[in-house]
């Protein structure tokens, strides 16, 4: 039953830094969301940025959804299926979505289908609160999201 | 005309950097830096802001060890609010930043370990850079990669534990802390389901201090000789030596162990510490006033504590510390790469430390601030993962923040790191004229040893630009390029 499948949302960046906290946003209103809705198989998670022990939380899901900002050249927002990647970044106290999924693979033995949602931002000082631009791509990403959380399926066929 | 080579991207370490080496004519080395362009204005930034709200704004520096940060600027404000220099709090108050504090030691040490070091360990200097991280750690190790995870993990549950959560805790304010331990929360650290409480933890650390001293034995000439230099080291000590990585005196030794600073009080590192700036980085460099600009530079992190302290007040560690010492004759150890055997001694310290506060009633009981007559300066030390963190504020009549001054740890190993750097670069590249991936890693693996996080906590897709600089013989500028 795909509706019983077990989601994690995932948000990370540092809401510290205006738009950087898109992806902590994102967890929070999704997460009233859920509750309002009564979606139990949804459960959340946000932090600075990903590090290896995500891998373990993974582990048990079977659909994963890491969100953050992006300062990409993209419209709003884009959902994109992760593909796992052991590729050593330059900054690496932090890691990758997609080597936290490659590391899941490896030390578990589990694949979580997973996503990135990355949401567009524009502003990164020292301040609290997103930008109204950021804000809107968060709406667009949202809406989009909601019915793929409403039935699963739609992400397992993504 | 002498030649120049640029070596970048450092990877796994935090923030911009770049390795520039200059080439004499013969080939050799000249001279070597290493430019970290690391985010200033953070200072300025809390000016004019309520102080009471330093601990929770200064973890948008850094996603990467916000818990120091937190603790350091809460120490200083809690001079700043009459209730002490550090040993002033209730036993919640102490005891639970102390918890807080070594959870935050623990995984950061692990991380290190497990993911940035032991690759380099594992597969040596020139190996595979394809599986040269903690992928092919899995791969070929997994039962140390497992580790590693769970070891993070537990580290950081203490962390949300102590500080209320994962991002921008609360947990240390002013005078004090908002919050005692559960006793759900301590049961679930000490008696967790296999593996998650603190006696696996403990069993893990051991044998990963067991790991290294194996590894030590068969690669005794990698580890004593690479980057290996003499120099002074700097960190807090108990007032009766032993180490303590949350709240001391400040101790500086020679490299022959002299003491330079003998155990003064940190209020006053201005006094005894500043600051110079060169114009070829951002970032400063500090140096014992004593010693001037010149000598007066020094290490700070893991090495250096286990130089400056006398003794490890918890048993495991302080047998691991006894061997750790015997190696020197009891001198000061200055190879680089003993760097990472310290930092292993210091997790296991930091596991032994967790489980000693948990033990403790007193996290339980609910007298969490004091206050007291307020005053207008305070400054607050810790024991970083990375080394000694100073936060430095000042306040007006109004409550405000007039002046702001956080000289971090990567900042103070920044002549160390240079010369680490200066040192790889001649026995590596001497002669060459090209990088082999080998060698571009020898320098990196220097710097790794120090562990340097330069998070401007901005990691947004895409966001980790990186610049190029070269400048002919002359020093002139003659290209800049940026990723």
């Amino acid at each position: 039953m795909a509706e019983k499948l077990q989601i994690l949302i995932y948000g990370y960046g540092n809401p510290g830094r205006q738009d950087d906290g898109l992806g902590n946003h994102f967890v929070e209103k999704v997460k009233a969301w859920a509750e309002e809705k009564g979606l139990s198989n949804l459960s959340f998670d946000s932090n600075y940025q990903l590090n290896i022990e995500d891998a373990a939380e993974i582990s048990d899901k079977d659909i994963v959804i890491f969100v953050d900002a992006s300062i990409e050249d993209i419209e709003s927002f884009e959902l994109e299926e992760i593909t796992p990647d052991a590729k050593v970044e330059f900054s690496m106290h932090a890691v990758s979505a997609s080597y936290v999924v490659h590391l899941c693979r490896d030390i578990y033995q589990k694949s979580p289908k997973s996503f990135l949602l990355h949401v567009k931002g524009y502003e990164w000082e020292f301040m609290e609160g997103m930008t109204a631009k950021a804000l809107k791509n968060f709406e667009k990403a949202f809406g989009y999201i909601k019915p793929m959380l409403l039935n699963p399926q739609k992400l397992l066929d993504y | 005309m002498g030649q120049k080579i640029t070596i970048e991207p450092v990877t796994r370490v935090e923030g911009h950097g770049k390795v520039t080496i200059h080439l004499d004519d013969k080939g050799n080395v000249r001279q070597t830096r290493l430019h970290i362009v690391e985010f200033r204005g953070f200072e300025r930034f809390v000016q004019g802001r309520p102080y009471w709200e330093a601990p929770v704004l200064v973890q948008r520096l850094c996603g990467i060890c916000p818990v120091s940060h937190h603790l350091a600027a809460a120490k200083a404000l809690d001079v700043i609010v009459g209730a002490g220099t550090g040993d002033g709090l209730t036993p919640t108050g102490e005891k639970m930043r102390r918890l807080m504090h070594y959870g935050q030691m623990f995984q950061s040490h692990a991380l290190h370990f497990f993911h940035l070091a032991s690759p380099d360990l594992l597969f040596g200097v020139d190996g595979d850079p394809l599986i040269r991280n903690v992928i092919g750690v899995a791969l070929k190790h997994k039962d140390l990669a497992v580790q590693g995870v769970m070891m993070r993990k537990f580290g950081q549950e203490i962390i949300k534990a102590t500080a209320g959560k994962k991002i921008h805790g609360t947990g240390a304010i002013p005078g004090g802390i908002n919050k005692h331990l559960s006793i759900e929360e301590r049961d679930s650290f000490l008696k967790g389901a296999d593996p998650m409480n603190i006696d696996k933890m403990i069993s893990w650390a051991q044998d990963a201090v067991d790991f290294f001293k194996a590894y030590h034995k068969e690669n005794k000439d990698f580890i004593d000789g690479f980057a290996a230099f003499p120099s002074s080291h700097l960190s807090l000590v108990r007032k009766d030596g032993a180490m303590d990585l949350y709240h001391g005196v400040l101790r500086a030794i020679d490299a022959d162990g002299k003491k330079i600073l003998n155990d003064v009080d940190y209020q006053n590192y201005d006094d005894y510490i500043d600051e110079e700036v060169k114009n070829w980085s951002y970032m400063k460099f500090p140096y014992l006033l004593e010693l001037g600009k010149e000598n007066g530079w020094y290490r700070v992190g893991p090495l250096a504590r286990c130089n400056t302290a006398d003794f490890i007040p918890t048993p495991l560690a302080q047998k691991e510390f006894e061997i750790f010492k015997n190696y020197t004759n009891g001198k000061p150890n200055n190879m680089s790469m003993h760097m990472h055997w310290a930092r292993l001694i210091e997790t296991l310290h930091a596991a032994e430390m967790m489980q000693e506060l948990l033990n403790d009633p007193d996290l339980l009981k609910d007298d969490l601030v004091i206050k007291g007559t307020k005053v207008k300066r305070g400054v607050g030390l810790i024991e970083a993962p990375r080394g000694t963190l100073f936060h430095h504020y000042e306040i007006n009549d109004n409550d405000q923040i007039e002046m702001a001054n956080l000289i971090v740890s990567t900042t103070n190993n920044n002549e160390p790191m240079n010369r680490a750097v200066n040192s790889v670069a001649k026995e590596y590249m001497n002669g060459q004229k090209e990088i082999t991936e080998g060698m571009r890693n020898a320098v990196e693996v220097a710097i790794r040893a120090y562990d340097p996080c330069l998070s401007c906590a901005t990691h947004a897709l895409g966001q980790m630009p990186l610049e190029i600089t070269l400048f002919d013989v002359h020093n002139n500028m003659i290209d800049k390029k940026r990723s």
